[in-house]
């Protein structure tokens, strides 16, 4: 199962021992894992809500990483992201590649993070000591995604 | 019947977040679609006004204006994504 939607932490360390398990042909593990911040635009975040569209979320998942598969050579891929109420500090998301080479790894777990964050239909609501507001999509987030607009693999 | 899916600030400020209807003659878009709900009044015309960022899915894949609107689609109206 490469994708995982839930309210539930993971363990970075027990997620790529699964992903790499039994398999000698990984000669590379790239992952990414995002966390709550406590500061956004000046306001501290006491606490935050991730809203999610049930079904999209998972479909739109699945197909980002079979467009990096599409991309490039990799043996496996994993995402996980967290829903419901999440503090600062806490775990968000997880992305992992394996792959022969570094360089797939590397190039394909920041690709599936870019798309993810301008594709999977995710929002998060923040709480602030100014009130509580759902976030604004940033322009530098589909900046990011762009970059990979044409096939670089 | 068709069935409206609103997400995050939109399913807060339209105060709605499933309804079923009666795919409305003359809708068979996106772009209709969306002025049909404009016409309801209230705070319909402002959240799904033109230069408001809103985003359309049909059937669970992003969609654009031109994209078709069928009797026994899903459709979902939500703001700008914003995980990870």
């Amino acid at each position: 199962m490469p994708v995982r939607v839930q309210t539930e932490d993971f363990d970075l360390g027990a997620e790529i021992l699964d992903l790499r398990r039994d398999n000698t042909g990984i000669g590379a593990v790239a992952s990414f894992v995002g966390l709550v911040r406590d500061l956004n635009h000046g306001n501290t975040v006491a606490e935050m809500t991730l809203e999610h569209y049930p079904g999209m979320t998972e479909k739109a998942l699945a197909e980002i990483v079979e467009e990096a598969k599409r991309r490039w050579n990799i043996i496996d891929a994993l995402v996980i992201h967290r829903i419901g109420p999440l503090k600062p500090t806490d775990q968000i998301v997880l992305v992992a590649v394996s792959s022969a080479h570094r360089g797939d790894a590397f190039a394909s777990c920041e690709f599936i993070m870019d798309y993810l964050k301008t594709r999977a239909p995710f929002w998060k609501k923040e709480e602030t000591e100014a009130g509580a507001y759902w976030v604004d999509a940033r322009e530098d987030d589909e900046t990011a995604a762009q970059r990979w607009a044409a096939p670089s693999a | 019947m068709i069935t409206l899916l609103y997400f995050a600030r939109l399913r807060e400020t339209l105060g709605l977040s499933s309804e079923q209807a009666t795919l409305p003659a003359g809708v068979a878009d996106v772009r209709s679609l969306t002025e049909w709900l404009r016409q309801r009044g209230g705070t319909w015309p402002e959240e799904l006004a033109q230069d408001k960022p809103v985003r359309v899915a049909v059937n669970q894949d992003m969609a654009d204006p031109d994209t078709t609107v069928r009797d026994g689609d899903e459709v979902a109206f939500f703001p700008p994504v914003t995980g990870g």
